[in-house]
């Protein structure tokens, strides 16, 4: 693991940045071309919600994967964290502007079908953390920690707004709220030992 | 039907409704028999064998039995209608389908007096529908109508597309196309078609009925709880494609409001 760790020490973070912001602009470029398949609106909207839960997931995981496998990914962690916002951004504004069009419609989807109030409730409890991801405001210190513990609640209300969305019985949003769950459960002792204190 | 059936096709075409392509009604289906994927369907459909097909028609009728689907072939009088298909996801297609009047083949079983309902059953074979291997639905897939609409000259009973026998994924051999109903009551691959006299339950409504009424017609006024159905987005237009207002009945207002008369469509929704 060691060896690895010091393979990744050699990875620019920027790299990581470049990397991610890619696929928005690629399935932007395939969708205004006809390339996204048959209803590409549909298509790029899942694909950005699905890729901000994958990244969310990835974020969760980091901790546990230092502590548990000796795998040190904290470099990425803040990149990976703000990519995952960007997906989050990407994937409303999809839905606002390409989805759902009508801004009176907007309103009143967000006020009346929980699946889009629990998926708003997400992106505003992920909008300060994007805005104090920064080195000056983690100076805060203990503050900045508790505040950005708001991704935990972030991340199972997404993995919700999933389950909630799709038609009869489905398997893919229920692994991702189990992976969910099980991120957030590693988690406990330490919150209690904190509480605790 | 013959009468009713010229009337109501000529006022379709008048509308020159612009057909989607056999690439877009092909690839972009919802039969959770094969996957709850868009392209599932289109996917791993051809795993289903059409050959032999029949059709068991029982209940309420004078001559109940298996009807083989050749046999029904030989008897009906195929023709094009051209439909608009609105999903209850809030999307839309128009699709000229081949088959023939529902009302046709249930006079050749003959309904008896009493009978109130058509119940419709799609095949469940597991090891050709690898959807069916997941509890999405209680399977077999299940429908429903009233006799009335069930005799309707618009009921159809599709079996086929553009003029090419329906592929696999759109339901073949033989389908139900209910063009003021949301898509998901229009069942596909029926095998079974049951007169009663008591309202048969159908596969969405029995999985959640506060979203999925037995009535299911497209109404712009009457929101499904998770989504507005006053507008759709057409399958086709790209990805910079405007949103249009959803029609009362799909469309087919004038046709078929008679049906509900008096009936309150959002408690019977």
């Amino acid at each position: 693991m060691d060896r690895v760790n010091g393979y990744l020490r050699r990875v620019p973070v920027w790299l990581v940045y470049t990397v991610g912001v890619l696929p928005v602009p690629i399935w932007l470029w395939l969708g205004i071309n006809g390339q996204l398949g048959i209803d590409p609106v549909k298509e790029i909207e899942h694909r950005l919600g699905e890729l901000a839960l994958q990244a969310l997931l990835f974020g969760l995981a980091i901790t546990p994967l230092r502590r548990y496998l000796r795998l040190n990914l904290i470099k990425f962690r803040r990149a990976i964290g703000v990519l995952a916002f960007y997906y989050v951004s990407c994937h409303l504004l999809v839905w606002l502007v390409l989805d759902v069009q009508i801004p009176a419609q907007i309103w009143a989807d967000i006020v009346k079908r929980p699946y889009i109030t629990i998926g708003m409730a997400a992106f505003a409890l992920l909008l300060p953390l994007a805005v104090t991801s920064n080195n000056w405001s983690v100076r805060l210190g203990n503050a900045w920690r508790r505040l950005h513990r708001l991704v935990y609640p972030a991340v199972l209300l997404g993995a919700i707004h999933y389950l909630m969305l799709v038609k009869g019985f489905q398997f893919e949003p229920l692994i991702y709220l189990g992976m969910v769950l099980l991120l957030l459960g590693l988690r406990l002792p330490d919150l209690r030992r904190r509480t605790a204190l | 039907a013959a009468s009713g059936l010229s009337a109501v096709a000529g006022r379709a075409r008048a509308e020159t409704l612009e057909p989607n392509s056999w690439e877009e009604i092909t690839g972009y289906n919802n039969f959770y028999e094969f996957g709850t994927g868009k392209g599932d369907p289109a996917e791993y459909a051809h795993l289903l064998t059409t050959k032999p097909w029949s059709v068991k028609i029982d209940g309420m009728v004078d001559r109940p039995g298996d009807y083989d689907f050749q046999d029904i072939m030989s008897e009906m009088t195929v023709e094009e209608r051209i439909y608009r298909f609105r999903c209850v996801e809030a999307w839309s297609m128009v699709i000229p389908w081949n088959g023939f009047e529902l009302a046709d083949l249930l006079a050749m079983a003959g309904v008896q007096e009493g009978a109130k309902y058509v119940a419709f059953e799609t095949l469940y074979r597991p090891e050709e529908m690898p959807g069916t291997r997941y509890p999405v639905l209680d399977w077999p897939y299940r429908e429903g109508l009233r006799l009335d609409e069930a005799m309707h000259p618009l009921t159809l009973m599709a079996t086929g597309i553009y003029g090419k026998p329906l592929p696999n994924q759109n339901g073949a051999p033989l389908r139900l196309v209910v063009p003021w109903k949301y898509g998901f009551k229009s069942i596909k691959s029926i095998v079974r078609i049951t007169l009663t006299d008591k309202e048969p339950p159908t596969s969405w409504n029995m999985a959640i009925p506060s979203e999925y009424g037995f009535y299911s017609n497209v109404n712009p006024e009457v929101s499904h709880p998770r989504w507005s159905q006053a507008s759709e987005r057409k399958i086709g237009g790209g990805f910079f494609v405007k949103r249009v207002p959803t029609l009362m009945f799909n469309g087919y207002e004038k046709e078929v409001a008679g049906l509900y008369e008096g009936m309150d469509l959002a408690k019977y929704f």
